[in-house]
Protein backbone atom coordinates (compact mmCIF):
# COMPACT_ATOMS: atom_id res chain seq x y z
CA UNK A 1 0.00 0.00 0.00
CA UNK A 2 2.59 2.41 1.02
CA UNK A 3 4.63 1.86 -2.31
CA UNK A 4 1.82 4.15 -4.39
CA UNK A 5 3.32 7.82 -3.75
CA UNK A 6 -0.75 9.11 -3.76
CA UNK A 7 -0.83 6.69 -1.02
CA UNK A 8 1.98 7.89 1.08
CA UNK A 9 0.58 11.12 0.44
CA UNK A 10 -3.04 10.43 1.46
CA UNK A 11 -2.03 9.48 4.65
CA UNK A 12 0.02 12.23 5.24
CA UNK A 13 -2.80 14.22 4.51
CA UNK A 14 -4.92 12.34 6.97
CA UNK A 15 -2.70 12.72 9.95
CA UNK A 16 -2.88 16.20 9.16
CA UNK A 17 -6.66 16.74 8.83
CA UNK A 18 -6.98 14.54 12.30
CA UNK A 19 -4.75 16.65 13.80
CA UNK A 20 -6.29 19.78 12.76
CA UNK A 21 -9.91 18.33 12.84
CA UNK A 22 -9.38 16.60 16.71
CA UNK A 23 -8.16 20.72 17.55
CA UNK A 24 -11.25 22.48 16.07
CA UNK A 25 -13.74 19.97 16.54
CA UNK A 26 -13.57 20.09 20.70
CA UNK A 27 -14.45 23.81 20.04
CA UNK A 28 -17.22 23.63 17.46
CA UNK A 29 -19.12 20.65 20.10
CA UNK A 30 -18.12 22.83 22.83
CA UNK A 31 -19.91 26.28 20.82
CA UNK A 32 -22.80 24.18 19.18
CA UNK A 33 -21.28 24.91 15.78
CA UNK A 34 -22.00 21.34 14.22
CA UNK A 35 -25.02 22.94 12.00
CA UNK A 36 -22.75 25.94 10.94
CA UNK A 37 -19.71 23.53 10.21
CA UNK A 38 -21.84 21.49 8.09
CA UNK A 39 -23.07 25.07 5.72
CA UNK A 40 -19.30 25.78 5.84
CA UNK A 41 -18.66 22.67 4.10
CA UNK A 42 -21.35 23.13 1.50
CA UNK A 43 -19.93 26.59 0.75
CA UNK A 44 -16.43 24.54 0.19
CA UNK A 45 -17.98 22.83 -2.35
CA UNK A 46 -19.88 26.18 -3.95
CA UNK A 47 -15.48 27.62 -3.38
CA UNK A 48 -14.58 24.69 -4.85
CA UNK A 49 -17.00 24.48 -7.92
CA UNK A 50 -15.98 28.02 -8.60
CA UNK A 51 -12.19 27.87 -8.24
CA UNK A 52 -12.64 25.37 -11.01
CA UNK A 53 -14.86 27.54 -12.99
CA UNK A 54 -12.44 30.62 -12.70
CA UNK A 55 -9.44 28.63 -13.33
CA UNK A 56 -7.87 28.07 -9.94
CA UNK A 57 -7.48 25.44 -8.18
CA UNK A 58 -10.48 23.83 -5.74
CA UNK A 59 -8.51 24.65 -2.45
CA UNK A 60 -8.32 28.55 -3.46
CA UNK A 61 -11.60 28.51 -4.58
CA UNK A 62 -12.73 27.02 -1.23
CA UNK A 63 -10.42 29.32 0.85
CA UNK A 64 -11.69 32.24 -0.62
CA UNK A 65 -15.66 31.54 -0.48
CA UNK A 66 -15.50 29.36 3.18
CA UNK A 67 -13.42 32.47 4.54
CA UNK A 68 -15.54 35.58 3.30
CA UNK A 69 -18.56 33.46 4.48
CA UNK A 70 -17.34 32.59 7.70
CA UNK A 71 -17.89 36.42 8.21
CA UNK A 72 -20.78 37.29 7.42
CA UNK A 73 -22.40 33.80 8.76
CA UNK A 74 -20.53 35.16 12.08
CA UNK A 75 -22.53 38.41 11.87
CA UNK A 76 -25.95 36.67 10.92
CA UNK A 77 -26.20 34.16 13.42
CA UNK A 78 -25.17 36.60 16.68
CA UNK A 79 -28.43 36.23 17.88
CA UNK A 80 -29.20 32.68 18.64
CA UNK A 81 -32.68 32.42 17.56
CA UNK A 82 -31.81 33.08 14.11
CA UNK A 83 -29.10 31.09 14.10
CA UNK A 84 -30.14 27.82 12.17
CA UNK A 85 -33.06 29.70 9.87
CA UNK A 86 -29.99 32.18 8.78
CA UNK A 87 -27.64 28.94 8.22
CA UNK A 88 -30.33 27.14 6.73
CA UNK A 89 -30.56 30.02 4.06
CA UNK A 90 -27.35 30.34 3.53
CA UNK A 91 -26.67 26.72 3.08
CA UNK A 92 -29.27 26.72 0.11
CA UNK A 93 -27.95 29.80 -1.39
CA UNK A 94 -24.23 28.31 -1.54
CA UNK A 95 -25.39 24.82 -3.00
CA UNK A 96 -27.36 26.30 -5.92
CA UNK A 97 -24.19 28.61 -6.26
CA UNK A 98 -22.20 25.50 -6.35
CA UNK A 99 -24.01 23.70 -9.04
CA UNK A 100 -24.36 26.80 -10.82
CA UNK A 101 -20.48 27.15 -11.16
CA UNK A 102 -20.01 23.50 -11.86
CA UNK A 103 -22.27 23.61 -14.80
CA UNK A 104 -20.87 26.84 -16.18
CA UNK A 105 -17.44 25.01 -16.15
CA UNK A 106 -18.50 22.68 -18.07
CA UNK A 107 -16.60 19.59 -16.17
CA UNK A 108 -17.61 16.22 -16.04
CA UNK A 109 -19.37 14.08 -13.15
CA UNK A 110 -16.61 12.52 -11.63
CA UNK A 111 -15.10 16.09 -10.91
CA UNK A 112 -17.67 16.90 -9.04
CA UNK A 113 -18.04 13.87 -7.20
CA UNK A 114 -14.49 14.76 -6.19
CA UNK A 115 -15.34 17.59 -4.48
CA UNK A 116 -18.38 16.00 -2.74
CA UNK A 117 -17.00 13.21 -1.38
CA UNK A 118 -13.00 13.83 -1.95
CA UNK A 119 -10.49 11.66 -3.59
CA UNK A 120 -7.62 9.94 -2.19
CA UNK A 121 -6.00 9.27 -5.99
CA UNK A 122 -5.54 13.05 -5.90
CA UNK A 123 -3.25 13.71 -3.56
CA UNK A 124 -0.06 15.02 -4.48
CA UNK A 125 3.54 16.16 -2.23
CA UNK A 126 2.62 19.72 -2.92
CA UNK A 127 -1.09 19.31 -1.52
CA UNK A 128 0.03 18.20 1.50
CA UNK A 129 2.93 20.99 1.55
CA UNK A 130 -0.63 23.23 1.03
CA UNK A 131 -2.71 21.53 4.00
CA UNK A 132 0.76 21.53 6.02
CA UNK A 133 1.13 25.14 5.97
CA UNK A 134 -2.55 26.02 6.57
CA UNK A 135 -2.96 23.56 9.33
CA UNK A 136 0.10 25.01 10.63
CA UNK A 137 -1.35 28.61 10.66
CA UNK A 138 -4.05 27.26 12.14
CA UNK A 139 -2.70 25.87 15.41
CA UNK A 140 -0.37 28.67 15.61
CA UNK A 141 -3.53 31.01 16.24
CA UNK A 142 -5.27 28.61 18.20
CA UNK A 143 -2.45 28.69 20.62
CA UNK A 144 -1.85 32.35 20.63
CA UNK A 145 -5.96 32.93 21.42
CA UNK A 146 -6.28 29.30 23.26
CA UNK A 147 -7.37 30.48 26.72
CA UNK A 148 -9.56 33.13 25.62
CA UNK A 149 -11.10 30.77 23.19
CA UNK A 150 -11.71 27.90 25.63
CA UNK A 151 -13.58 30.38 28.20
CA UNK A 152 -15.78 31.49 25.50
CA UNK A 153 -16.56 28.12 24.00
CA UNK A 154 -16.79 26.41 27.63
CA UNK A 155 -18.53 29.24 29.61
CA UNK A 156 -19.75 31.71 27.05
CA UNK A 157 -21.45 34.00 30.21
CA UNK A 158 -17.82 33.87 32.35
CA UNK A 159 -15.84 35.10 29.03
CA UNK A 160 -18.51 37.93 28.99
CA UNK A 161 -18.96 39.71 32.79
CA UNK A 162 -14.62 38.91 31.82
CA UNK A 163 -14.94 41.35 29.28
CA UNK A 164 -13.55 39.05 26.55
CA UNK A 165 -13.81 40.31 23.03
CA UNK A 166 -16.57 37.59 22.53
CA UNK A 167 -17.70 38.89 19.37
CA UNK A 168 -13.96 39.10 17.35
CA UNK A 169 -13.12 35.48 19.23
CA UNK A 170 -16.63 34.58 17.29
CA UNK A 171 -14.82 35.51 13.92
CA UNK A 172 -11.79 34.90 14.51
CA UNK A 173 -12.74 30.97 15.42
CA UNK A 174 -15.08 30.61 12.35
CA UNK A 175 -12.37 31.84 10.05
CA UNK A 176 -9.93 28.85 11.43
CA UNK A 177 -13.22 26.82 11.18
CA UNK A 178 -13.31 27.61 7.33
CA UNK A 179 -9.88 27.07 7.19
CA UNK A 180 -9.81 23.66 8.72
CA UNK A 181 -13.12 22.85 6.23
CA UNK A 182 -10.71 24.08 2.99
CA UNK A 183 -7.81 22.32 4.29
CA UNK A 184 -9.53 18.78 5.25
CA UNK A 185 -12.33 18.65 2.50
CA UNK A 186 -8.91 17.30 0.34
CA UNK A 187 -9.78 13.61 1.56
CA UNK A 188 -13.29 13.28 2.82
CA UNK A 189 -15.13 15.87 0.61
CA UNK A 190 -16.63 18.72 0.93
CA UNK A 191 -20.16 17.30 1.77
CA UNK A 192 -18.71 14.92 4.49
CA UNK A 193 -16.11 17.17 6.74
CA UNK A 194 -18.04 18.02 9.43
CA UNK A 195 -17.80 14.49 10.26
CA UNK A 196 -14.21 14.64 10.97
CA UNK A 197 -14.90 18.44 12.39
CA UNK A 198 -18.00 17.14 14.99
CA UNK A 199 -18.13 13.09 15.59
CA UNK A 200 -14.56 12.55 17.10
CA UNK A 201 -14.47 15.46 19.59
CA UNK A 202 -18.44 14.83 20.01
CA UNK A 203 -17.42 11.35 20.93
CA UNK A 204 -14.70 12.23 23.05
CA UNK A 205 -16.75 14.40 25.36
CA UNK A 206 -18.07 11.58 26.83
CA UNK A 207 -14.90 10.38 27.87
CA UNK A 208 -12.46 13.12 28.47
CA UNK A 209 -13.40 15.89 31.02
CA UNK A 210 -10.32 18.49 29.71
CA UNK A 211 -9.81 20.28 27.41
CA UNK A 212 -6.54 18.81 26.81
CA UNK A 213 -7.90 15.12 27.20
CA UNK A 214 -11.17 15.87 24.78
CA UNK A 215 -8.56 17.27 21.93
CA UNK A 216 -6.27 14.14 22.17
CA UNK A 217 -8.60 11.75 22.57
CA UNK A 218 -10.90 13.16 19.58
CA UNK A 219 -7.40 13.30 17.05
CA UNK A 220 -6.71 9.99 18.08
CA UNK A 221 -10.08 8.87 16.95
CA UNK A 222 -9.95 11.09 14.09
CA UNK A 223 -6.67 9.11 12.54
CA UNK A 224 -7.98 5.59 13.05
CA UNK A 225 -11.13 6.63 11.52
CA UNK A 226 -8.80 8.12 8.80
CA UNK A 227 -5.89 5.54 8.88
CA UNK A 228 -8.59 2.72 8.45
CA UNK A 229 -10.83 4.75 6.19
CA UNK A 230 -7.78 4.86 3.75
CA UNK A 231 -6.74 1.31 4.01
CA UNK A 232 -9.88 0.12 3.81
CA UNK A 233 -10.76 2.14 0.85
CA UNK A 234 -7.65 0.88 -0.76
CA UNK A 235 -8.24 -3.06 -0.07
CA UNK A 236 -11.70 -2.66 -1.39
CA UNK A 237 -11.70 0.04 -4.13
CA UNK A 238 -14.64 1.96 -2.40
CA UNK A 239 -14.89 5.68 -1.21
CA UNK A 240 -12.60 6.58 1.79
CA UNK A 241 -15.87 9.09 2.79
CA UNK A 242 -18.15 5.94 3.28
CA UNK A 243 -15.37 4.27 5.94
CA UNK A 244 -14.67 7.32 7.53
CA UNK A 245 -18.25 8.48 8.03
CA UNK A 246 -19.49 4.69 9.17
CA UNK A 247 -16.23 4.50 11.93
CA UNK A 248 -16.95 7.99 13.55
CA UNK A 249 -20.30 6.70 13.61
CA UNK A 250 -19.90 3.60 15.03
CA UNK A 251 -17.07 5.52 17.89
CA UNK A 252 -20.25 8.40 18.27
CA UNK A 253 -22.49 5.52 19.04
CA UNK A 254 -20.56 3.57 20.84
CA UNK A 255 -20.11 6.14 23.32
CA UNK A 256 -24.10 7.16 23.68
CA UNK A 257 -24.68 3.45 24.64
CA UNK A 258 -21.97 3.62 27.18
CA UNK A 259 -23.33 7.60 28.61
CA UNK A 260 -26.63 5.92 28.71
CA UNK A 261 -25.28 2.30 30.57
CA UNK A 262 -23.56 4.77 33.17
CA UNK A 263 -26.54 7.28 33.88
CA UNK A 264 -28.66 3.77 33.92
CA UNK A 265 -26.31 2.09 36.46
CA UNK A 266 -26.33 5.77 38.65
CA UNK A 267 -29.81 5.90 38.75
CA UNK B 1 -13.79 45.46 59.97
CA UNK B 2 -15.35 47.48 56.89
CA UNK B 3 -12.99 49.63 56.04
CA UNK B 4 -15.25 53.40 54.53
CA UNK B 5 -13.06 53.21 51.42
CA UNK B 6 -15.45 53.90 48.39
CA UNK B 7 -15.46 51.13 45.55
CA UNK B 8 -18.23 51.75 43.60
CA UNK B 9 -19.71 55.02 43.27
CA UNK B 10 -23.03 55.46 40.92
CA UNK B 11 -24.02 58.98 39.73
CA UNK B 12 -27.08 60.42 38.58
CA UNK B 13 -27.62 57.10 37.26
CA UNK B 14 -30.52 56.62 34.73
CA UNK B 15 -31.15 53.62 31.91
CA UNK B 16 -34.13 53.96 29.57
CA UNK B 17 -34.70 51.62 27.01
CA UNK B 18 -37.25 52.43 24.21
CA UNK B 19 -40.37 53.85 25.79
CA UNK B 20 -39.36 51.82 29.22
CA UNK B 21 -37.88 54.02 31.56
CA UNK B 22 -35.84 51.06 33.76
CA UNK B 23 -34.31 53.98 37.06
CA UNK B 24 -33.73 57.14 37.48
CA UNK B 25 -31.38 59.74 39.23
CA UNK B 26 -29.54 56.65 41.15
CA UNK B 27 -26.86 57.76 43.51
CA UNK B 28 -25.09 54.84 45.59
CA UNK B 29 -21.49 54.71 47.27
CA UNK B 30 -20.19 51.13 48.04
CA UNK B 31 -17.51 50.79 50.28
CA UNK B 32 -14.88 48.01 50.79
CA UNK B 33 -16.10 45.27 51.97
CA UNK B 34 -19.57 45.67 52.47
CA UNK B 35 -22.36 43.25 52.17
CA UNK B 36 -25.48 44.73 50.16
CA UNK B 37 -28.67 42.98 48.88
CA UNK B 38 -30.62 44.68 45.39
CA UNK B 39 -34.13 43.87 45.86
CA UNK B 40 -36.94 44.62 44.10
CA UNK B 41 -39.82 43.03 42.13
CA UNK B 42 -39.53 41.10 38.77
CA UNK B 43 -38.47 43.71 35.71
CA UNK B 44 -37.64 46.24 38.02
CA UNK B 45 -34.45 46.62 36.42
CA UNK B 46 -32.10 44.48 39.11
CA UNK B 47 -30.69 42.58 36.03
CA UNK B 48 -29.77 45.90 34.03
CA UNK B 49 -28.34 47.89 36.82
CA UNK B 50 -25.86 44.50 37.44
CA UNK B 51 -25.17 44.68 33.63
CA UNK B 52 -24.30 47.94 33.57
CA UNK B 53 -21.97 47.72 36.76
CA UNK B 54 -20.18 45.14 34.41
CA UNK B 55 -19.99 47.07 31.71
CA UNK B 56 -21.86 45.13 29.55
CA UNK B 57 -24.64 48.38 29.03
CA UNK B 58 -24.04 51.94 28.63
CA UNK B 59 -26.72 54.24 31.21
CA UNK B 60 -28.57 56.59 29.61
CA UNK B 61 -27.40 59.35 32.22
CA UNK B 62 -25.10 59.31 34.24
CA UNK B 63 -21.97 57.47 35.21
CA UNK B 64 -20.74 54.33 37.19
CA UNK B 65 -17.06 55.42 39.24
CA UNK B 66 -14.57 52.60 40.21
CA UNK B 67 -12.71 54.08 42.79
CA UNK B 68 -10.03 54.46 42.91
CA UNK B 69 -10.20 53.56 38.94
CA UNK B 70 -11.12 51.75 36.53
CA UNK B 71 -8.73 49.07 37.00
CA UNK B 72 -8.46 48.63 40.22
CA UNK B 73 -11.88 47.23 40.39
CA UNK B 74 -12.28 43.35 39.43
CA UNK B 75 -15.23 42.04 39.07
CA UNK B 76 -16.16 38.53 39.68
CA UNK B 77 -19.90 37.78 39.21
CA UNK B 78 -22.13 34.84 40.15
CA UNK B 79 -25.35 34.36 37.85
CA UNK B 80 -28.39 31.57 38.43
CA UNK B 81 -28.05 30.00 35.64
CA UNK B 82 -25.13 28.89 33.04
CA UNK B 83 -25.62 27.11 30.05
CA UNK B 84 -24.10 24.08 31.70
CA UNK B 85 -26.30 20.80 30.95
CA UNK B 86 -25.70 17.50 32.40
CA UNK B 87 -23.41 16.19 29.10
CA UNK B 88 -21.11 19.36 29.78
CA UNK B 89 -17.92 17.57 29.56
CA UNK B 90 -15.58 19.69 31.88
CA UNK B 91 -15.41 18.78 35.52
CA UNK B 92 -15.46 21.50 38.69
CA UNK B 93 -11.51 21.88 38.71
CA UNK B 94 -11.13 22.70 34.80
CA UNK B 95 -14.30 25.13 35.02
CA UNK B 96 -12.63 26.67 37.58
CA UNK B 97 -9.63 27.20 36.06
CA UNK B 98 -11.14 28.52 33.37
CA UNK B 99 -11.16 32.38 34.43
CA UNK B 100 -7.54 32.46 34.71
CA UNK B 101 -6.44 33.84 31.07
CA UNK B 102 -4.00 35.91 32.04
CA UNK B 103 -0.85 33.44 31.82
CA UNK B 104 -0.12 33.18 27.64
CA UNK B 105 0.82 29.23 27.27
CA UNK B 106 -1.96 26.96 26.76
CA UNK B 107 -2.12 25.32 29.97
CA UNK B 108 -2.22 26.46 33.50
CA UNK B 109 1.24 27.55 35.52
CA UNK B 110 2.09 26.27 38.75
CA UNK B 111 1.43 28.92 40.64
CA UNK B 112 -2.15 29.29 38.59
CA UNK B 113 -2.65 25.56 39.57
CA UNK B 114 -2.48 26.23 43.41
CA UNK B 115 -5.05 29.15 43.22
CA UNK B 116 -7.58 26.70 41.37
CA UNK B 117 -6.66 24.42 44.42
CA UNK B 118 -7.20 26.94 46.98
CA UNK B 119 -9.93 28.41 45.73
CA UNK B 120 -11.89 24.63 45.69
CA UNK B 121 -10.56 23.96 49.19
CA UNK B 122 -12.00 27.30 50.28
CA UNK B 123 -15.41 26.07 49.02
CA UNK B 124 -15.24 22.76 50.18
CA UNK B 125 -14.84 21.22 46.65
CA UNK B 126 -11.64 19.41 47.18
CA UNK B 127 -13.56 16.34 47.09
CA UNK B 128 -15.90 16.91 43.76
CA UNK B 129 -13.19 18.52 41.95
CA UNK B 130 -12.68 15.65 39.18
CA UNK B 131 -16.57 15.55 38.45
CA UNK B 132 -17.79 16.68 35.54
CA UNK B 133 -19.76 19.96 36.39
CA UNK B 134 -22.82 18.99 34.57
CA UNK B 135 -23.46 15.86 36.48
CA UNK B 136 -23.18 18.32 40.21
CA UNK B 137 -25.87 19.37 41.91
CA UNK B 138 -27.49 22.83 41.84
CA UNK B 139 -25.56 23.87 45.10
CA UNK B 140 -22.25 22.26 44.02
CA UNK B 141 -22.96 23.96 40.70
CA UNK B 142 -23.22 27.34 42.71
CA UNK B 143 -19.94 26.82 44.53
CA UNK B 144 -18.28 25.76 41.27
CA UNK B 145 -19.58 29.12 39.94
CA UNK B 146 -18.64 31.14 42.84
CA UNK B 147 -14.90 29.61 42.73
CA UNK B 148 -14.66 30.24 39.03
CA UNK B 149 -15.48 34.15 39.64
CA UNK B 150 -12.76 34.37 42.63
CA UNK B 151 -10.31 32.62 41.33
CA UNK B 152 -9.19 36.02 39.34
CA UNK B 153 -9.15 37.24 43.14
CA UNK B 154 -11.82 39.88 42.65
CA UNK B 155 -12.58 42.93 45.31
CA UNK B 156 -16.17 43.28 44.02
CA UNK B 157 -18.53 40.24 43.87
CA UNK B 158 -22.07 40.30 41.84
CA UNK B 159 -24.31 37.07 42.94
CA UNK B 160 -26.95 37.87 40.71
CA UNK B 161 -30.40 35.56 42.35
CA UNK B 162 -27.75 32.69 42.67
CA UNK B 163 -29.70 31.18 45.29
CA UNK B 164 -32.83 31.61 43.65
CA UNK B 165 -33.13 27.66 42.64
CA UNK B 166 -31.29 26.38 45.99
CA UNK B 167 -32.80 24.76 49.04
CA UNK B 168 -32.72 26.33 51.91
CA UNK B 169 -29.69 24.68 53.68
CA UNK B 170 -27.85 24.81 50.15
CA UNK B 171 -28.37 28.55 50.19
CA UNK B 172 -27.16 28.46 54.02
CA UNK B 173 -24.37 27.07 53.29
CA UNK B 174 -23.49 29.18 50.13
CA UNK B 175 -24.21 33.01 51.78
CA UNK B 176 -22.51 31.20 55.05
CA UNK B 177 -19.25 30.48 52.57
CA UNK B 178 -20.13 33.96 50.89
CA UNK B 179 -20.02 35.98 54.12
CA UNK B 180 -16.45 34.15 55.46
CA UNK B 181 -15.01 35.29 52.45
CA UNK B 182 -16.49 38.80 52.51
CA UNK B 183 -15.13 39.05 56.31
CA UNK B 184 -11.68 37.67 55.63
CA UNK B 185 -10.81 38.96 52.62
CA UNK B 186 -12.50 42.29 52.60
CA UNK B 187 -14.38 41.24 49.82
CA UNK B 188 -17.30 43.79 48.30
CA UNK B 189 -20.60 42.16 48.03
CA UNK B 190 -24.10 42.71 45.88
CA UNK B 191 -26.31 40.59 46.46
CA UNK B 192 -29.09 40.55 43.80
CA UNK B 193 -32.19 38.80 45.77
CA UNK B 194 -35.78 38.71 46.31
CA UNK B 195 -35.69 36.61 49.67
CA UNK B 196 -35.99 38.96 52.05
CA UNK B 197 -35.48 36.74 55.39
CA UNK B 198 -32.03 35.84 53.64
CA UNK B 199 -30.51 39.15 52.81
CA UNK B 200 -31.83 40.48 56.19
CA UNK B 201 -29.62 37.38 57.70
CA UNK B 202 -26.25 37.46 55.75
CA UNK B 203 -26.36 41.39 54.10
CA UNK B 204 -25.72 44.95 55.95
CA UNK B 205 -27.29 47.49 53.66
CA UNK B 206 -30.32 47.36 50.62
CA UNK B 207 -30.72 48.90 47.63
CA UNK B 208 -34.26 48.76 46.75
CA UNK B 209 -35.39 49.19 43.20
CA UNK B 210 -39.21 49.93 42.47
CA UNK B 211 -40.70 51.43 39.45
CA UNK B 212 -41.42 54.66 41.74
CA UNK B 213 -37.58 54.99 42.31
CA UNK B 214 -35.18 53.43 44.60
CA UNK B 215 -34.88 53.57 48.14
CA UNK B 216 -31.33 52.10 50.09
CA UNK B 217 -30.13 51.77 53.93
CA UNK B 218 -29.29 49.41 56.90
CA UNK B 219 -30.07 46.12 56.10
CA UNK B 220 -32.80 46.30 59.36
CA UNK B 221 -35.02 48.77 57.96
CA UNK B 222 -35.96 46.44 55.34
CA UNK B 223 -39.01 44.14 55.74
CA UNK B 224 -41.04 42.02 53.43
CA UNK B 225 -43.70 44.18 53.84
CA UNK B 226 -41.64 47.68 52.79
CA UNK B 227 -41.13 45.00 49.76
CA UNK B 228 -44.44 43.97 49.30
CA UNK B 229 -45.95 47.67 49.38
CA UNK B 230 -43.62 48.97 46.73
CA UNK B 231 -44.77 46.13 44.67
CA UNK B 232 -48.52 47.00 45.45
CA UNK B 233 -48.02 50.95 44.24
CA UNK B 234 -47.03 49.31 41.14
CA UNK B 235 -49.93 47.09 40.64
Amino acid sequence: MFSYEFMRNAFAAGTIIAVICGIMGVFVIARNMSFLTHTLSEIGFSGAAFGIFAGWTPLSGMLLFTVVSSVIVGQLSVRAERREAATSAISALFIGLGILFLSLANTNASYATNILFGSVIGISSSDVTQMLVLSILVLIVVLVIYRFLKFDSFDHTGALVKGLWTNTLSVTFLVLLALSVSVAAQIVGSLLIFILLTLPAATAKYFAHSVGRMMGLAILLALVGVWSGLALSYVTNYPVSFFIAAIEALFYFIALGWQHAQTAAKN
Amino acid sequence: MTSKTPILQLEHLGMTFPGHPVFNDLNLTINRGEFWSIVGENGVGKTTLMRTILHQLRPTTGKVNYLPSVNAVQIGYVPQFRNIDSEYPLTIRDFVGLNLTGWKLPWLSRGERQRVEAMLKQTGLTKLANRPIGQASGGEKQKAYLAQALVERPNLLILDESTASLDPVTKTELLDLVQQINQTLDLTVLFVTHDIPLARRYTQQFLMLTPQGTEQGAIDQLTDQKVWRGEAEHV
